[in-house]
């Protein structure tokens, strides 16, 4: 009893990994074609990892299994908002995925085992656990785009991220070889220990540190280890597309926060140089070549792609203000995809993907509060106040400027004003043009709510920032002065 | 405390969360819960407010804040409150005029389309005039400013159809952005040299940045004069000041309601409000001081003269209304701060009376504003004829009413400040008066008076200044036979209601306000501004000072006014007649308003258009989009076509870019090395 008494921090993780395999088991003996036991089995696991969440959240940090996993104020909000993330696609994705036949009991399935790898990223504080955890989420990740199997381009996006994401998988790999043979652990804290207290092989370090820091960008697609990005974005099924794009990213942030910001801190030097140069590519690359998309899962591919960027300028900033605002902007853009990814499946049914930019010419004369929420959704990207796509944007420029770097800032402001022009061109084709078709458009009560808050939430935020704002600064500072 | 709290945030939020349920619910409300809802959220917080009243009278003042909306460096942006005895006698009378307003909104907006959407406006409207008169900061005060600029302009125009309407709104705005321009870089200037925008913290420092040098480079202008200033000119343009007062005349295409509400008794007294709140300043600046009181001569005295010539019943009070405005303003220029909230104060209660028996008068007359076309009311709008009559003899400073105990003093406080213009300040209040008396009263037996004109089947033609809808043709003066009749009560019963303060409310406040130090700290005057308490020395209570008050001057001059309307327009008709033809000069500098619209039409309308268009063809289309908007975004286009050719879709050339970045992080990491 005292064993498992002791394991509470890790409850969350253990109670989703019962639920997965008890939903993996009784899906099988259910025959409803609309699944809805299972859905709503799996709404409810959510909803209790969350209340476990909190309930064993206690101020500072725990460590267990000899230091493998760790649960502090940050990981408890980024798991939070994952479970979140995760619901929320859910709801949007059912009825899309139920049209096309791939609301399955594997896809939920697979759905709560890559929210697992995502939660064992979160609170890993070694690199063995780090690793565990991003190819619990990458595994599933493959899979899931590949679930459409007759689909020629889905199949294609599933190859192309199976044999880059395992090359990425090599180099992170290669990389925390290299910290061991330097410093002799694999343990965060005790790699940040080791290298403070002297290292005699420094170069073997900073080539760690390069492949580590190559495996990190391949993860975030910053630029040039972007190149998987479009083609899944555009491949995979838009909800799939929509898990990939948006609570992963969170966890991404956290294995970067682990990696580099708690285990790689004195090596800041080296690090942060190389982030300047992903940042600013990423930034360039992904808000000019986004100009020339027609198809908008691609275009949201580069803007994610612009976006990781920006985080990585926060991260590089450095301090609370610059990792605050990171975890700010990662919230935020978790956020504003959900809402533009679930705006194509709201549009599209069946056999119809409405995923290219010509499909919302005239939005607004079809559905107006659609295209208002979609005009608040692409404000927000483009970083037009009051949405809280500005304060993020802000947040992580103000961090930027605070740390000196101002030509970074200079660029990356420049850059933005090129990107606002193919979110405003969305503006533009909704609200002035004529549309190309007059199918009337079908809302689910549920996708239909959760889109309108999800775009009111844009807008609220963005009035009132403070209160969230400071919640990532905090967990970002304890998580920091504690370790 | 906190129990105080709470209620000081019912004040405005009760009128705002009417505002949102008439706006958003109102078609799913209907009209009668919309006036329900409005009027009970309105009459809440004029509850609140008079709670809020008793309890800073028994000395609870409050200063702080509520919500800190975001920092930006050191400068922390907040909403805050403070509550003194400044602010809580705005409430009081916001409240008041605001919720007499809603009511009589009922009868004169009866038949309107757009009955919902205009009881939003004045809710709106009077949350933000709460926000402005409540707030502790700048920004605040800002907010409230423009928050009330944009409800006036709205409801300028709230019959959008009408094509003066818009013109008017738009001229109004348009006046409002020269004037906030001065107030924003007012505000500016107190930010930069005081690092805060905190009331507290600008008046407690401001007397070490007396003699400092304003930080504007090229010119040495002491920092206190150019602050006041500034921010002297968005009062102007808020208070209708020369040369910033065109806006206001026209602003009475909106419905008669608001005239009173907003373009009489509260929004064009924010000027007012806002100067006498940066008394601690103001008083730092003689300069600044003189330019007030001067600009406030100018209008007091030569808009009166324009109230003389109008034929439109509203146009008439509306100049009135710039001319008292002017009283104020040269009352603040005298120090005499307390004196012009005070005036503000009983101008509220009458200004609000007239304007609503006008609004009275114009229902009766089936949308004729015209008041040559109308005579002999009285006997038929008994109720309109007297709440008039008691208004306008407030108006003209009638003795033991509320307005004589306002006027007289700020009369008496300008002949005993010595600043420069002062001089010239007391002539143009003291002739203001027989002026203010003359075209009161030439209304006055106009209307109510003489040969009834009405019912006439050819009136002179309709200006396009008519109140009524654009879609109620039929509403244009009473067909001939017709009658008028006394309004319905929803629209007498607030007349009665401001009636009894315009008569009593100078009597019995003047002693406790004036001259029992009612204000305390939220009015500082310096030393050497004597007026004040020099006033104070000749007070010997409020039945005396009317009755000393027979034997001035300033009273003569106002029955010799009311004299002359009676003799030119009820004995002979015909002398205003050949005073016309005799000085068609004068008469038609007067028509045209001085030829202050011609001027700005001409001047800055015609030259920004002309600016605009040299702009617009040379320098937008050819250098800026031509070349340098369209130029780079073909240049992005170009890259954007050659980066998307990389994305081959081949896996070998994704792995290669995977591999030249790491070979690339690798060469500069290790060349740095």
């Amino acid at each position: 009893m005292s064993f498992l008494s002791t394991l509470f921090p890790a409850y969350a993780e253990i109670f989703l990994l019962v639920m997965v395999s008890a939903i993996l088991i009784v899906d099988l003996f259910l025959t409803n074609p609309n699944k809805t036991v299972t859905y709503a089995l799996v709404q409810l696991t959510l909803l209790g990892c969350s209340m476990i969440t909190v309930s064993t959240h206690q101020h500072g940090v725990v460590y267990l299994f000899h230091n493998m996993f760790v649960d502090d104020l940050m990981s408890d909000v980024l798991k939070m908002l994952s479970y979140l993330s995760v619901s929320m696609m859910l709801v949007y994705s059912r009825n899309y995925l139920m049209v096309r036949g791939l609301f399955t009991g594997e896809f939920m399935a697979l759905t709560l085992f890559a929210l697992l790898g995502m939660m064992v990223m979160i609170s890993a504080s070694h690199f063995l656990t780090l690793y565990l955890g991003l190819e619990l989420l990458s595994l599933s990740l493959y899979a899931m785009v590949a679930l459409q199997r007759d689909s020629a381009i889905a199949t294609e996006a599933a190859m192309k991220y199976f044999i880059l994401g395992a090359l990425a998988s090599g180099l992170l790999l290669y990389g925390m070889s290299m910290f061991y043979g330097a410093t002799g652990t694999l343990e965060v804290a005790a790699v940040s220990d080791a290298i403070t207290h002297g290292v005699p092989n420094k170069a073997l370090l900073v080539f760690g540190l390069v492949f580590v820091v190559s495996g990190l960008a391949f993860k975030l697609g910053a630029v040039p280890f972007h190149m998987w990005v479009p083609d899944v974005y555009h491949g995979a099924p838009t909800a799939m597309t929509m898990l990939i794009g948006t609570a992963p990213k969170l966890a991404a942030f956290a294995f970067v926060m682990r990696i580099l910001v708690e285990g790689l801190q004195p090596l800041m030097v080296h690090w942060s140089g190389m982030l300047v140069i992903l940042a600013v590519l990423s930034i360039a690359v992904g808000n000019i070549t986004a100009i020339a998309q027609t198809n908008l899962k691609r275009m949201l591919a580069y803007s994610t792609i612009s976006h990781m960027g920006f985080l990585l300028l926060g991260v590089l900033s450095g301090g609370i203000d610059g990792y605050g605002a990171a975890m700010f902007y990662a919230a935020v853009y978790v956020l504003m995809s959900l809402g533009g990814f679930g705006m194509i499946m709201l549009l599209s049914r069946e056999g119809f993907e409405a995923d290219t930019l010509n499909d919302y010419k005239g939005l607004n004369q079809r559905s107006p509060w659609l295209a208002f929420v979609m005009l608040l959704l692409m404000f927000s990207m483009a970083g037009v106040p009051p949405m809280v796509g500005f304060y993020a944007k802000f947040s992580v420029l103000s961090a930027v400027v605070n740390a000196g770097h101002i030509p970074l800032a200079v660029i990356a402001v420049l850059f933005s004003l090129i990107g606002a022009f193919y979110y405003l061109r969305i503006v533009k084709l909704m609200y002035f043009d004529a549309p190309e078709s007059h199918v009337p458009i079908s809302i689910q009560p549920d996708s239909g709510l959760l889109i309108s808050m999800n775009g009111l939430a844009v807008l609220a935020l963005g009035i009132m920032p403070g209160t969230f704002m400071s919640v990532c600064a905090v967990a970002v500072q304890q998580s920091l002065l504690l370790h | 405390m906190s129990n105080m709290q709470n209620l000081y945030l019912l004040v405005p939020m009760a009128p705002l969360v009417g505002a949102i349920a008439a706006g958003l619910f109102g078609n799913m409300l209907g009209r009668t819960w919309t006036h329900r809802i409005t009027i009970l959220m309105v009459a809440v917080s004029f509850l609140a407010s008079l709670r809020i009243f008793q309890d800073v009278l028994d000395g609870h003042t409050f200063n702080g804040t509520v919500y800190q909306w975001m920092t930006s460096g050191d400068t922390r942006f907040e909403v805050g409150f403070l509550i003194d005895r400044l602010s809580v006698m705005m409430m009081l009378v916001v409240t008041f005029v605001s919720l007499m307003v809603h009511i009589y909104t009922i009868g004169y907006m009866r038949d309107d389309p757009g009955y919902q959407r205009f009881f939003s406006y004045i809710s709106l409207f009077t949350f933000s005039m709460l926000m402005l008169v409540m707030a502790n900061n700048f920004m605040q005060l800002f907010f409230g400013w423009e928050a009330v600029g944009l409800v006036s302009y709205l409801l300028i125009g709230f019959w959008y159809t009408r094509e003066t309407a818009i013109y008017a709104n738009l001229k109004a705005f348009l006046v409002n952005r020269v004037g906030d321009f001065g107030f924003l870089l007012g505000i500016g200037l107190v930010l930069m040299v005081f690092g805060t925008l905190d009331y507290a913290a600008v008046f407690a420092t401001a007397q070490n940045h007396a003699h400092d040098m304003a930080p504007i480079p090229g010119v040495s202008w002491n920092l206190m004069t150019a602050i006041c200033i500034l921010l002297f000119i968005g009062a102007m343009g808020k208070s209708a000041q020369f040369p910033l007062h065109v806006w206001l005349p026209d602003s009475m295409e909106g419905p008669t309601p608001i005239s009173a509400l907003i373009h009489a008794a509260t929004m064009v007294t924010a000027g007012i409000f806002m100067v006498a709140r940066m008394s601690p300043l103001f008083e730092l600046s003689d300069t600044a001081l003189s330019f007030v009181m001067i600009i406030g001569a100018i209008t007091a005295l030569f808009m009166g003269f324009l109230g003389i010539i109008q034929n439109d019943i509203k146009r008439v009070v509306a100049y009135s209304t710039l001319s008292q405005l002017g009283y104020m303003t040269v009352a603040l220029g005298a120090s005499a701060y307390s004196v012009a909230v005070f005036h503000l104060m009983t101008h509220a209660f009458f200004k609000a009376l007239l304007f609503l028996a006008a609004g009275s008068v114009i229902i009766a007359m089936h949308h004729d504003q015209d008041i040559r076309n109308m005579g002999g009311l009285k006997k038929y709008m008994p109720i309109t004829w007297i709440t008039s009559l008691i208004g306008s003899l407030a108006l003209i400073g009638t003795p033991f009413l509320s307005g004589f105990y306002s006027k007289d003093s700020i009369i008496e406080a300008v002949g005993l400040s010595h600043l420069p213009g002062s001089g010239f300040a007391y002539f143009a209040v003291v002739a203001g008066v027989f002026v203010t008396a003359f075209y009161s009263f030439r209304m006055y037996f106009l209307v109510f008076h003489g040969e009834e004109r009405f019912g006439k089947a050819h009136h002179a033609a309709h200006d396009a200044h008519d109140d009524a809808h654009a879609q109620h043709d039929e509403h244009h003066g009473l067909a001939p036979g017709q009658k008028p009749h006394e309004t319905p009560w929803v629209v007498w019963l607030p007349l009665v209601l401001l009636a009894i303060p315009s008569v009593l409310i100078g009597y019995v406040t003047i002693d406790p306000v004036l001259f029992g130090g009612f204000f305390r700290d939220a009015i500082y005057v310096a030393e050497h501004h004597q007026a004040m308490a020099e006033l104070k020395g000749k007070f010997h209570g409020a039945a005396a000072m009317a009755l000393h008050g027979l034997a001035t001057l300033p009273f003569w001059l106002a029955l010799g006014g009311v004299a002359t309307a009676w003799f030119f327009y009820m004995k002979r008709p015909d002398i205003p007649a050949a005073i016309k033809q005799r000085f068609s000069l004068v008469y038609a500098i007067l028509e045209r308003k001085y030829g202050f619209d011609e001027f700005n039409d001409w001047f800055f309308a015609g030259g920004a258009r002309d600016a605009s268009r040299f702009l617009w063809q040379f320098s937008d289309v050819k250098l800026i989009d031509g070349l340098m908007v369209n130029g780079s975004a073909r240049l992005v286009g170009m890259f954007s076509g050659v980066l998307r050719r990389l994305q081959s879709g081949y896996i070998y050339h994704y792995a290669f870019a995977m591999l030249i970045g790491v070979f690339v992080l690798l060469t500069i990491r290790t060349w740095f090395e």
